[in-house]
């Protein structure tokens, strides 16, 4: 968390606290997929007929490198539970560092996440390659297990 | 009337004589040649078609220059200000740095349900309180920490700067985890709605503390508080004060001690804090208190050019440009240090200065540092 400087915001177990969402209300997941490796792996766990949540959309885009900060923190001013971003493992980008550089500008977004007041645990970095269909569904399956722990995301703010 | 004639009114644009004079000294003129202020008049007037793709209201920096040249007065800052407001109503979309970053995170404090945890730069050794005559508005100032990480500055450290001087004058202020966005870059990017929520927030938060008086760092903040939220709220109930006025009265009442520094330093003025709000000496007299030399730019005060960015709007190649003739001017003056006031400004030039403009590395190497921080080292 940001700073293990004592500080005096009010306890942060409110907003940590799990709240099953009620019956009815579904959780809300975005997955961030690169075209190269991670949609491919997507695609391969449903050819594969492989069982994962229906709660998730897939958002392909070329490169994790491509995905601004911007667009995750703006998921969650629309009400989304969780995003998830999926690239090539390390080494393996097709633009060589995409990832790398999602890699620091996620964590770094985490830690304003944290401030502004939202989870950092509804944003989840996870590499998946071309071949590893299962993992991306076994990612997606924990992925809605801990955002359902976590509850729902309450904010949303109406764009006009 | 329709919504922008009567911009043209209020504004004053009305009266324009077209003698070009602000054209001469926009610094967005200088560097884009299609770019003439008067001339965003004269396109307004014809109608609202085209608004929505209208370019130029958002290239402008509001950074008020042409307004200060203005022999008729003409307000053109708030005259782009409510042009792109209505530009949105028309199905514009803002043109802002960083994809939006910063508007949405604006956006999101207006959430009721939100638990921010915004005062995680408040270390042990700082005194604050929930309540107290004097209270201190934080604003996004610790957020930039995070957002602008890879520009290795701590923005965070003008907030502990600004409360290690208070604390050492005997003053606790109040600070608040409740406090949000003054709601500045909205404001001047079009969304008014969102803008006067996080204003009924903040002014809540504030009268919940019992302040008389609200202590500012940011400009940005103190602009926005002192014209917007007076304009729309109208008596606050309580002061507005740059932290450059409360250190010089402390010292005046002798209850700042503190020691002398020593080199030569030059001064950036935001063009909130200068142009907008009028404060020009009190920086300076506060400077000169540390004992450090002071020396000025060939454009200082209402003069000072742009750090090339407000509101995280438009940040483009003529942003770069003024940033590196700014770095230039300030390195020319032999001083050893650029201070400037602004958080923003603080993060536009570092951006500058930042290994990015290969060959021009030593023209524009000058270190640059708040000058809240400057300060609060005579207390060391
Ligand atoms: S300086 Fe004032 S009067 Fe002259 S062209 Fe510009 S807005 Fe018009
Ligand atoms: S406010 Fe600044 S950038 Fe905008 S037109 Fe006037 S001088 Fe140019
Ligand atoms: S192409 Fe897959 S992360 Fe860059």
């Amino acid at each position: 968390m940001a700073g293990e400087a004592s500080t005096k915001p009010p306890a942060d177990s409110e907003h940590h606290e799990a709240q099953t969402p009620p019956p009815g209300e579904p959780i809300n997941l975005i997955a961030f997929c690169c075209n190269w490796c991670s949609y491919a792996g997507a695609d391969l766990a449903g050819v594969s007929r492989l069982q994962y949540p229906p709660n998730v959309k897939i958002i392909r885009v070329m490169c994790t490198g491509r995905i601004e900060p911007e667009f995750l923190l703006h998921a969650f001013e629309l009400g989304i539970d969780g995003v998830l971003v999926c690239g090539c493992h390390i080494g393996d980008c097709h633009y060589i560092s995409g990832n790398e550089k999602a890699e620091v500008r996620i964590n770094t977004l985490k830690k304003l996440m944290d401030m502004i007041g939202i989870d950092s645990r509804r944003l989840r970095l996870e590499w998946v390659s071309a071949s590893e269909g299962t993992r991306f569904a076994e990612t997606v399956k924990d992925f809605k297990e801990q955002i359902e722990k976590l509850g729902k995301n309450k904010i949303y703010i109406a764009q006009s | 009337m329709s919504a922008i004639d009567e911009l043209i009114e209020d504004t004053g644009a009305f009266d324009c004589v077209e003698c070009g004079k602000c054209t001469s000294v926009c610094p967005v003129a200088e560097i884009n040649s299609e770019f003439a202020p008067r001339l965003i008049v004269v396109k307004a007037q014809a109608g609202l078609e085209g608004l929505a793709k209208e370019k130029d209201i958002w290239s402008c920096l509001t950074c008020g220059l042409c307004n200060d040249m203005c022999p008729y007065k003409v307000d053109f800052t708030e005259f782009i200000r409510g042009m792109r407001s209505e530009a949105v109503i028309h199905g514009a979309l803002p043109v802002c740095s960083k994809g939006g970053l910063l508007q949405t995170m604006g956006r999101i404090m207006t959430s009721p349900e939100l638990k921010q945890n915004r005062l995680s730069w408040v270390t042990d050794d700082l005194k604050v309180a929930e309540k107290g005559d004097i209270y201190f508005f934080t604003g996004c100032t610790a957020h930039f920490d995070y957002i602008f990480e890879e520009r290795e500055i701590k923005t965070s450290g003008i907030l502990v700067a600004a409360v290690k001087i208070m604390n050492s004058a005997g003053i606790t202020p109040a600070v608040s985890n409740d406090e949000v966005c003054c709601g500045h870059d909205l404001n001047w990017t079009g969304n008014e709605e969102h803008f006067e929520k996080l204003m009924e927030k903040n002014l809540e938060v504030i009268k919940a503390s019992g302040a008389k008086q609200v202590v500012f760092t940011c400009p940005e903040g103190m602009r926005t508080f002192e014209f917007d939220y007076k304009d729309i709220a109208g008596d606050l109930g309580f002061e507005v004060l740059h932290i450059s006025e409360l250190i010089l009265d402390l010292i005046d009442q002798d209850k700042l001690q503190h020691k002398d520094l020593d080199g030569k330093v030059t001064f950036h003025d935001p063009c909130r804090l200068g142009r907008h709000l009028g404060i020009y000496d009190d920086p300076r007299d506060m400077i000169k208190e540390t004992g450090a030399e002071l020396v000025e730019m060939e454009r200082s005060r209402n003069k000072s050019t742009c750090c090339g960015v407000s509101a995280f709007a438009t940040c483009e190649a003529s942003s770069k440009q003024m940033q590196i003739e700014r770095l230039k001017e300030a390195k020319k003056t032999g001083a050893q240090k650029m201070l400037t006031f602004c958080p923003k400004c603080w993060l536009h030039f570092k951006c500058s200065t930042w290994k990015k403009f290969p060959g021009l590395e030593e023209e524009v190497d000058i270190p640059i540092e708040d000058a809240t921080i400057f300060f609060s080292k005579t207390l060391e």
